[in-house]
């Protein structure tokens, strides 16, 4: 697989020190101790790490849906951090695909009317069955989350998420809920619409075997990130398995 | 504390915005339904002490001029306990500082007070002891500010007399005073005096003779039998027809209001029970589908079934018991107030409100039983759940693509339109109860509001369309139509018309009713003769023209011939045919044609009172020569009675109104509030995943504020179609001889309900809206339903 050496692409995101603290009743918790990251654009990067480690809170931080404590997340030139709620309505809206572990698809939608659901309020979206064929669903386009199987739903999640053309896709834990084999299938799309459309992509996981599909591999712990690789050779989705 | 309760308590204090809603409907029912209770046990209660107390008679006849001995040949008849006879004569009175013609009602005051019937309570002052003093009826003395001391004077007899007030007092009889020919009690206008019997009798020239007689009869004894023995005895006096207590006009309204009441405990109350049970059903299946998997933990831990249904059952008593206690309290204020408010027209020397733990006792159970009824399928379906089953979360609900894909207008709209419709679609009877509750909302907002409208449709019709007269002036007995031009030639009188008023008994077959005749002129120029529809009749010549209320009393139609059993002067019997029937709201009329009349009395142009028509600009000059007249019995002004009947409404009417506005408030907001918020916990998660793709807080809230608005659309036109049907149903329960209620329901009452509807449901949707705002949005995410 070819593509640029992430050093020559401009920065989608970048965070300096990072920080977030939650407060549980009494309780505060660290999640982040001051992260210093950089995504290229086009990128496709993994992050690895236990529970607990700060991964999902850092997911969220970039997507917009959450603030950090402390320290600065820019996309490209704009400082999220200075976002009020509207604002960051709109960056998610505009630039930021979702994938999530339990799909979250609107039950009393179709798989086409779930796509539809993004490319209605984005700005140039593909066509909710164009975007449904790229994840190979283009024959299940009218039937309901209750009648599609586990995979199929992620891979709807998928479509939806990309239909917008997002600058950024976040995927927590896309294939946390689903077999093997139908892992591979998500991830698959994931990479094909990496390679089409250039976005950057961020991919949670607690499964070792998916970072070697990643231009980089991020491990988190403890809040911070610990350790930082690329792999030698990058897989193709269809070559792993677990 | 044992754990379960603990739990129970936590989960109220939880869901307190929802539990309210629920207790505020509740208690609306409970507190209906206990104000008119506890108001019918007073004012039952009290009529009855009242009665007791001051010897109410039984039995009540008017004679011309009877022997005094003849009262004890009354006593004989079987039955009868006691008697009491006196002088009842009705004068015009002239009040210091008053303009307007006032009649009185004078009644005779027995020597023996001791023994008399209809005793009056006296509130101030004392009885009189010369013959130019007298006691007068509280309201009528409230109403002109005459305390004792003051001094009046009345035609008595053709000659003015100056009467000093020594005291005021109250009467069994008078309960509700109303004047002859009103609608309404007028206090101002029409009032009863009371005399020494020897100064009434002197007055009058009815020494050692009495006009009136009143009995109590022995227990268990029938007051027909006695009548008809009575009437036999007293139709060589001119006696026009003995009556029972229930016929008895004061007695026939107090007994009437109680009656309403009695229905107005049934119907209402009845709707925001049903909607309670409603509400309550809603909340405890979405807490039940919200804790399956708790109770599956507790019945894995060995919890019975019946336990976790008692648990449950709880939860609705402790919403009930918070309902009640509200309910109760309310019924109880409104009670009093609302009982307060009869005394201001049903006059007591004392009311008794103790109101007994039946009315209360009963709204509870009913309230109780009807949360429970609510409640009893999901607690059922929650105690059956198999522990394993509980502990899986539920199946995602299934959408199916039906008839509405195909729909070229479903295929145009966006995504959240498609979910907000969806959402309807897949629990159509859901969704269709939401409807249903805010629509009662409306319907009892539509029925309570529709009295004004019938109330002015009722006077526009009786009033403004049928009387072109400014008064009426009334005679005791017959007079020759001379009096009539007499009265033409006062300056400031425009026109006059006469009409004769005999009194008679109407037959037909085995029916019978009391009913006067009244003979106008065969084409009305002011007092007309009005149907329903808004139509004048012209008298035929041939025969009588009834109302359809009459028609139905006697069972007959047009064409039939009635006995007309006249009970004045030679008391002929007459036979006429009914040619035509007409619709009415007040009475039961029947009108002849006034020539013929006279010709079947065999009476030359006799009339019994004149209509008028002034010059404005004369009113208080021909007011002032009508005092002067002789032998007037009664003066109606029309004025003065339209001002009455829609202050007095005005002031009974308007409160109930308010109340009920204030009743379904609370019933539209429970219902939107509570649907609102189900909605909310159940797709939390599907809206904070659209908020996440970038839908804004607006645009959320659409879809799940636009659901409760389709909802709420829906159910204003079927509310209004409700209100019509209650109101239907409550116009004819409140049926009486006296008034129909017509079903004159304005447009604008329609729109008001819808409105005040629609605001109440805004409220709520705006108390939801905020919740929305606060939702998580990466709690809901991370975790798996």
């Amino acid at each position: 697989m070819n593509t640029p050496s992430p050093a020559a692409r401009p920065t989608a995101i970048r965070t300096r020190g990072l920080t977030k603290v939650y407060h549980s009743g009494e309780v505060e918790v660290q999640a982040l101790r001051g992260v210093d990251l950089e995504l290229a654009t086009g990128e496709l990067v993994v992050l690895l790490g236990p529970s607990g480690s700060g991964k999902s809170t850092l997911l969220n931080i970039l997507g917009g849906l959450d603030s950090g404590s402390s320290g600065s997340v820019f996309f490209r030139d704009q400082a999220l951090t200075a976002l009020d709620d509207r604002a960051l309505t709109r960056y998610r809206r505009q630039h930021v695909g979702f994938v999530f572990q339990f799909y979250n698809l609107i039950p009393s939608l179709t798989a086409a009317e779930n796509v539809a659901l993004v490319t209605e309020i984005a700005t140039d979206p593909m066509r909710p069955e164009a975007a449904l064929e790229l994840v190979g669903l283009g024959s299940r386009l009218h039937h309901f989350p209750a009648q599609l199987s586990g995979g199929e739903q992620q891979r709807v999640a998928i479509a939806r998420a990309i239909a917008k053309r997002p600058d950024i896709l976040l995927c927590d834990e896309p294939t946390g809920a689903l077999d093997s084999a139908t892992g591979v299938l998500v991830l698959e799309a994931i990479e094909r619409i990496h390679a089409e459309l250039g976005t950057t992509t961020v991919l949670i996981t607690h499964n070792a075997v998916i970072a070697e599909m990643a231009d980089r591999v991020l491990v988190m712990g403890d809040g911070h990130i610990q350790q930082e690789r690329r792999p030698q050779r990058r897989l193709s989705a269809g070559e792993l398995s677990w | 504390m044992r754990a379960l309760n603990r739990k129970l308590r936590r989960d109220l204090w939880r869901l307190r915005a929802q539990v309210i809603a629920i207790a505020l409907v509740m208690a609306s029912g409970v507190g209906l339904m206990c104000m008119s209770l506890t108001s019918i046990e007073a004012l039952s209660d009290t009529a009855e002490a009242y009665y007791d107390r001051y010897r109410f008679a039984q039995v009540f006849a008017r004679v011309e001029r009877a022997p005094e001995h003849l009262a004890e040949r009354i006593r004989l008849i079987p039955g009868v306990e006691s008697v009491s006879t006196r002088v009842v004569k009705n004068a015009v009175l002239d009040v210091r500082g008053f303009g307007e013609p006032v009649i009185g009602q004078l009644v005779s005051l027995p020597a023996d007070a001791a023994t008399a019937l209809n005793r009056v309570a006296l509130t101030r002052g004392r009885m009189p002891a010369a013959s130019n003093e007298c006691v007068l009826a509280e309201p009528f003395a409230e109403a002109h500010g005459l305390m004792p001391g003051a001094k009046l004077r009345a035609i008595m007899n053709s000659h003015w007399q100056e009467l000093t007030v020594v005291g005021l007092g109250l009467s069994p009889e008078y309960v509700y005073t109303i004047g002859p020919g009103a609608l309404m009690p007028d206090d101002r206008r029409y009032g009863v005096i009371w005399l020494g019997e020897k100064a009434m009798q002197a007055a009058w020239d009815l020494d050692g003779a009495f006009n009136d007689v009143s009995l109590t009869l022995l227990h268990g004894a029938s007051p027909d039998s006695v009548i008809t023995r009575l009437d036999q005895m007293l139709a060589r006096y001119g006696g026009v027809g003995a009556i029972a207590r229930k016929d008895q006009i004061s007695n026939w309204f107090l007994m009437n209001e109680i009656e309403q009441l009695k229905s107005l405990a049934s119907i209402l109350p009845t709707i925001f029970l049903a909607v309670a049970a409603f509400l309550t059903n809603m909340v405890l299946a979405r807490l039940i589908a919200v804790e399956r998997s708790e109770i599956g933990l507790l019945k894995a831990f060995g919890y019975p079934d019946r336990e976790i249904a008692w648990h449950y059952l709880k939860l609705v008593l402790g919403i009930g018991a918070v309902g009640i206690t509200l309910g109760c309290a309310l019924g109880w204020w409104l009670g009093l107030t609302n009982t307060r408010l009869y005394a201001e027209f049903y006059r007591f020397p004392f009311l008794l409100y103790a109101p007994g733990p039946a009315p209360f006792v009963i709204a509870s159970l009913a309230s109780l039983a009807a949360a429970l009824l609510g409640a009893l399928g999901t607690v059922r379906r929650a105690a059956a759940l198999p522990p394993a089953e509980a502990m899986r979360p539920p199946a995602p609900p299934l959408f199916r693509r039906t008839g509405l894909a195909r729909w070229r207008l479903f295929r145009a709209m966006d995504q959240p339109s498609r979910i907000l419709l969806r959402q309807i679609g897949r629990w159509p009877a859901r969704s269709f109860a939401t409807s249903l509750g805010i629509g009662m909302a409306v319907a009892v907002l539509v029925s309570s509001m529709m009295w004004m409208d019938a109330i002015n449709h009722i006077a526009d019709v009786y009033f403004l369309q049928a009387q072109g007269q400014d008064i009426t002036v009334g005679f005791a007995e017959p007079r020759s139509r001379q009096v009539e031009r007499e009265l033409a030639r006062i300056d400031g009188v425009v026109t006059t018309e006469p009409l004769r008023v005999v009194p008679a008994r109407l037959r037909f077959g085995a029916r019978e009713k009391r009913q006067a005749l009244q003979g106008v002129p065969a084409h009305q120029e002011l007092q007309r003769v009005f149907d329903a529809a808004g139509h004048a009749l012209d008298m035929p010549p041939g025969g009588l023209v009834i109302s359809t209320m009459l028609a139905e009393l006697l069972a007959v139609k047009v064409g039939d011939v009635i006995d007309a059993q006249v009970l004045e002067g030679r008391r002929p019997l007459l036979r006429i045919p009914v040619v035509a029937t007409f619709e009415t709201y007040i009475g039961s009329p029947a009108y002849i044609d006034i020539a013929a009349l006279n010709r079947l009395m065999q009476e030359q142009d006799s009339i019994t009172a004149v209509q008028l028509r002034l010059d404005a600009s004369r009113r208080l000059a021909v007011f002032r020569e009508l005092k002067e007249l002789p032998r007037i019995s009664f003066i109606t002004l029309k004025d003065a009675a339209v001002h009455t009947f829609h202050d007095t409404l005005a002031r009974t009417l308007l409160i109930y109104v308010s109340f009920f506005v204030v009743f379904a408030c609370t019933l539209a907001f429970g219902v939107t509030y509570n649907s609102a918020r189900i909605a909310l916990s159940e797709r939390g998660r599907e809206l904070a995943t659209l908020r996440v793709l970038g839908f804004t807080r607006a645009e959320i809230s659409y879809i799940l504020l636009g659901e409760v608005g389709l909802l709420t659309f829906v159910a204003l036109p079927l509310g209004c179609l409700m209100g019509y049907v209650i109101a239907n149903i409550m116009v004819t329960s409140f049926t009486t001889e006296l008034f129909r209620i017509p079903l004159a329901i304005q447009a604008s009452t329609y729109a008001v309900a819808m409105l005040i509807g629609l605001g109440a449901t805004l409220v709520s949707a705006l108390l939801v809206r905020r919740r929305v705002d606060r939702l998580d949005l990466i709690a809901v995410l991370k975790t798996r339903e």
